[in-house]
């Protein structure tokens, strides 16, 4: 019946779960693959600039002198250009968005240990 | 894979004469693009029929950029020279629904009109790495536009990885 | 009788995004509306030249959030096309079920809109529920729901490979299943029939002199798809172009939920017919010459304008969005019509501004 169409799939979801995920009671199932936050581990790092150059929007710095590794997360697109050209494998990307910043630094400054 | 479409290059006295001959033809109109080189405005008319693609070029010189309008032989033209006007400051003349710059709200006016030629780059490093500098001056004639040049100094100058 | 001017937008409930029309009425009657855009203009084709021409297409598939793919794929297939390399087939593949896959969820996305310009909200939110299943089909095989950052110049980043074919199926015939049933209420419901049937006529000759594109032309009975050009994997799924000759709202909506459907067929198509190889090309040098690249995005036909010279950057980006060409039609389906009409206008024609304005 034309007049009805809409009654029958509103009494369906009427009397079913809702789709929506029930957070923060529920966890946000993560997806296996999704791009979020970079995640620099310093123990493999040879300071060799390669994420800096290829990182498109030039969110990240490294000096090599001083072994510091810079990351402006607001600059960051997680497009993991940096984590395809690394060659010591010391960037990953996370599959969660990292959590708010309760102060205006947006930047992530890792100090390794000068040799 | 190229898709099938030629490009011609016509004085500005011919276009709206070349413009008809395409509506003539059944062609529609697909876009018309305005770029801003050194000294002068290009623009090119694109047409469409049987996803072949045709388009017209013709150059405009920014002393006097003025252009007939060919919204009398494509009506929805409209558009584009609108737009043509608002950011690259050419001169339609004849638009038959013309918005007289109220088209696009931006705070700078033209912006993307520029048509200064772009100020030759110095190349890089030349004091640090006299070495290097030297066997390259003697190689290639320089021009003032240099991919080539700007080329090998930087991988010189770049400090030993 | 006096005329009133009234504006509608930037800001409306209606509007996905940001356009301004001055609106000018005689007695719930539209005469005529005047556009004001730049709300969303970024200069984006300026940027071109600071980016290198790789980085670029991460600039490219930001111009539009809901059409963003097939934005970056069209900038990818423009730039081999200057530099003449051989994507391999496998990667056409990947790029078609990506693009299709975006097909399907900005139509999604643009009936639930349609639902809600008419004040049908729970059909917009049925609409977007069903759209969420795409959005994680979407996230599982790029990583991102709406950037999908999965094309590059010679190829694509990512692969669907063995479980995650199988889990998109079974995802697929979920998401045709309820889009069925939404799409029954939208063509077959007598309420939005009376909506949307008889208003804002376009006949086949006004659609092709407006220079429409995509389904606002097809929904007047003009057969043209950019698909039929045969780029990416196309001339080997089979694809019909979808047409209707009313020209109507009604028509238009009725194309894009077939398209729907076309859509999910045509990935189901290439997920099993993909053949086995590498996902990319190396790309070394830098593209000199021009080229004009066209693809078929949701709302039309999209037109790249890609001029290089050799160097890093390129010299000239221009797009030509499908919203952009569909706005004279807009405009003069507006004149004439009701006050209370301008809403289902607007959104009939999917317009999409932050492609417009770049």
């Amino acid at each position: 019946m034309p007049y009805f169409q809409m009654t029958r799939l509103a009494l369906k979801w009427a009397l079913t779960k809702p789709p929506t995920t029930q957070y923060p009671f529920e966890p946000r199932r993560a997806i296996a693959g999704s791009r979020g936050e970079l995640i620099f581990k310093r123990d493999n790092c040879a300071y060799c600039t390669l994420c800096a150059k290829r990182c498109p929007t030039g969110a990240i710095e490294v000096d090599r002198a001083q072994k510091r590794f810079t990351l402006d997360r607001l600059r960051c697109i997680s497009c993991a250009c940096c984590v395809e050209n690394c060659p010591r494998d010391s960037l990953s990307l996370s599959t969660g968005h990292g959590t708010p910043s309760t102060t205006m630094e947006s930047y992530f400054c890792d100090q390794g240990v000068k040799a | 894979m190229k898709p099938n479409q030629t490009l011609e290059i016509i004085p500005l006295a011919a276009l709206l004469e070349r413009v008809g001959a395409e509506r003539k033809r059944g062609a529609r109109l697909v876009q018309i693009c305005a770029t801003a080189l050194p000294g002068q405005f290009e623009l090119t008319y694109s047409f469409d029929i049987a996803d072949g693609l045709t388009s017209l070029r013709v150059h405009v010189p920014d002393s006097d950029p003025r252009v007939p309008s060919i919204t009398p032989i494509y009506a929805c033209a409209f558009l584009y020279e609108n737009e043509m006007h608002d950011l690259f400051k050419i001169k339609v003349e004849g638009i038959n629904v013309d918005f007289q710059g109220k088209l696009y709200n931006t705070t700078v006016k033209y912006a993307f009109g520029d048509t200064k030629p772009p100020a030759a780059k110095p190349p890089p490093a030349a004091a640090t790495t006299p070495k290097a500098a030297a066997p390259v001056a003697a190689a290639a004639p320089v021009t003032a536009a240099t991919p080539v040049t700007a080329a090998a100094p930087v991988t010189a100058a770049m400090p030993p990885n | 009788m006096a005329r009133t001017i009234i504006p509608f937008g930037p800001q409306h409930p209606v509007l996905p995004e940001p356009i301004h029309l001055d609106l000018v009425v005689e007695d719930e009657k539209v005469i005529e509306a005047r556009p004001s855009i730049g709300f969303v203009h970024r200069g984006l084709e300026k940027l071109v030249e600071k980016k290198d021409f790789s980085a670029f297409v991460y600039v490219a598939e930001r111009i539009c959030g809901i059409c963003s793919f097939i934005h970056g794929q069209t900038y990818c297939q423009g730039i081999e096309a200057i530099m003449d390399i051989p994507v391999p087939p496998r990667a056409q593949y990947l790029r078609t079920v990506w693009g299709e896959l975006s097909r399907v969820h900005s139509h999604l996305l643009w009936l639930g809109l349609m639902a809600d310009g008419m004040g049908f909200e729970s059909l917009f939110m049925h609409s977007w529920r069903v759209r969420e299943r795409v959005l994680n089909i979407i996230e599982a095989t790029t990583g991102g729901r709406v950037i999908f950052g999965s094309c590059k110049i010679g190829g694509v980043r990512r692969d669907i490979v063995g479980d995650a074919i199988k889990d998109t199926m079974a995802a697929l015939d979920i998401i045709e299943r309820e889009t069925r049933e939404i799409t029954q209420v939208f063509i077959g419901d007598n309420s939005v029939k009376k909506r949307l049937r008889g208003v804002g006529v376009l006949s086949r000759q006004e659609a092709l002199d407006l220079g429409c594109v995509g389904p606002v032309l097809r929904a007047s009975g003009v057969s043209q798809d950019m698909r039929q050009q045969g780029y990416a994997a196309y001339p080997q799924l089979d694809m019909q172009v979808i047409t209707r000759t009313e020209g109507d709202s009604y028509a238009r909506c009725a194309v894009r939920c077939d398209e729907l459907f076309q859509s999910l067929g045509l990935i189901r198509q290439a997920l099993v017919e993909m053949p086995a190889g590498e996902i990319e090309v190396k790309v070394t040098g830098f593209p000199n010459g021009e080229v004009i690249m066209r693809t078929e995005q949701p709302r039309g036909e999209v037109v790249y304008c890609i001029k290089a010279n050799g160097t890093k950057n390129l010299q000239r980006f221009r797009v030509r969005t499908p919203t952009f060409a569909n706005l004279p039609a807009m405009l003069k389906l507006l004149q004439g019509c009701d006050l209370a009409d301008v809403p289902v206008l607007v959104l009939t024609i999917d317009p999409c501004i932050s492609c417009t304005e770049r």
